[in-house]
């Protein structure tokens, strides 16, 4: 049951990934991506991440997926458009980057075994508790941290995308 | 737990390797940061299958900090694909070689 329900958020993953890559018209581009993020949420809930699911669902799938596509829309972008001229170059270091990583797969095959499921799920805390707890305690320093990151990222923005900022003052 | 980690690896490096190839081969800037999303997803896919199969709660809150990462980046760099369009009207990186001329 497990491995009917991982190949099929697999299987879409990986499908709508290379179609964000290779569709034409950025807002297919952006949709796709919007498929692919709902089926990530599907593969957290099979991995008891349920919280993380939903916050994927909305701060991925309803907030920056529509700043996505509120650009795309505003800038009205044609949709023909061919591939970067160095295509050679990128297609060479994908297939070594892929040789690769087939290589590190194969030759640790034999160390990838799952450890024994040891915590009970249901005995412990719920997730969203438990992510809380780690949350507030051990990581509140970087938590501040990255609350200082969207207030920085909300100003730049603000600044960079405010019209007649950028043209020298007369 | 019957699906192997090695699995949700393999996936999470083909979804990366995607997200390479389209920041290499697209034109078009806002697709390479939609490609720069597909790579951010691969590590939360790697954080939350690490997470789950090692019983560490901290994974999970990793794939917190680079999900407010990746809402700054989207922000900013959105605000400055809009200020290239308004200073060059084109978001096309082949048009943007203003340091090679």
């Amino acid at each position: 049951m497990d491995h009917i329900f991982f190949f099929y958020f697999a299987a879409v993953i990986a499908a709508t990934s290379l179609l964000v890559v290779a569709l034409r018209n950025p807002v297919y581009s952006a949709l796709s991506l919007l498929i692919m993020f709902f089926h990530v949420a599907g593969l957290y809930v099979t991995l008891h991440a349920e919280f993380l699911a939903a916050v994927q669902i909305v701060v991925y799938a309803g907030a920056i997926l529509v700043l996505y596509l509120f650009v795309v829309m505003l800038l009205s972008i044609k949709s023909e458009e061919r591939y970067h001229n160095q295509l050679p170059l990128a297609g060479l270091l994908g297939v070594m980057l892929c040789t690769e990583v087939i290589l590190l797969f194969i030759k640790s095959q034999t160390s990838a075994i799952a450890p024994a499921a040891t915590a009970d799920p249901v005995a412990g805390p719920g997730n969203t508790e438990m992510i809380g707890e780690a949350l507030y305690s051990t990581y509140l320093f970087p938590f501040e941290v990255a609350s200082l990151i969207l207030l920085v990222a909300m100003i730049g923005a603000i600044i960079l995308a405010k019209k007649g900022i950028n043209e020298p003052a007369q | 737990m019957a699906v192997p980690l090695s699995y949700y690896l393999i996936l999470s490096g083909f979804v990366f390797l995607t997200g390479v190839v389209g920041v290499l081969i697209r034109r078009n800037i806002i697709v390479i940061l939609l490609s720069v999303e597909l790579m951010l997803n691969a590590t939360n896919i790697n954080f939350v299958a690490f997470s789950e199969y090692f019983h560490n709660v901290a994974g999970q809150v990793f794939v917190f900090f680079a999900l407010t990462v990746a809402a700054a980046e989207v922000a900013v760099g959105l605000a400055i694909i809009i200020a290239l369009h308004r200073a060059h009207s084109s978001i096309y990186i082949d048009d943007l070689n203003l340091l090679k001329r």
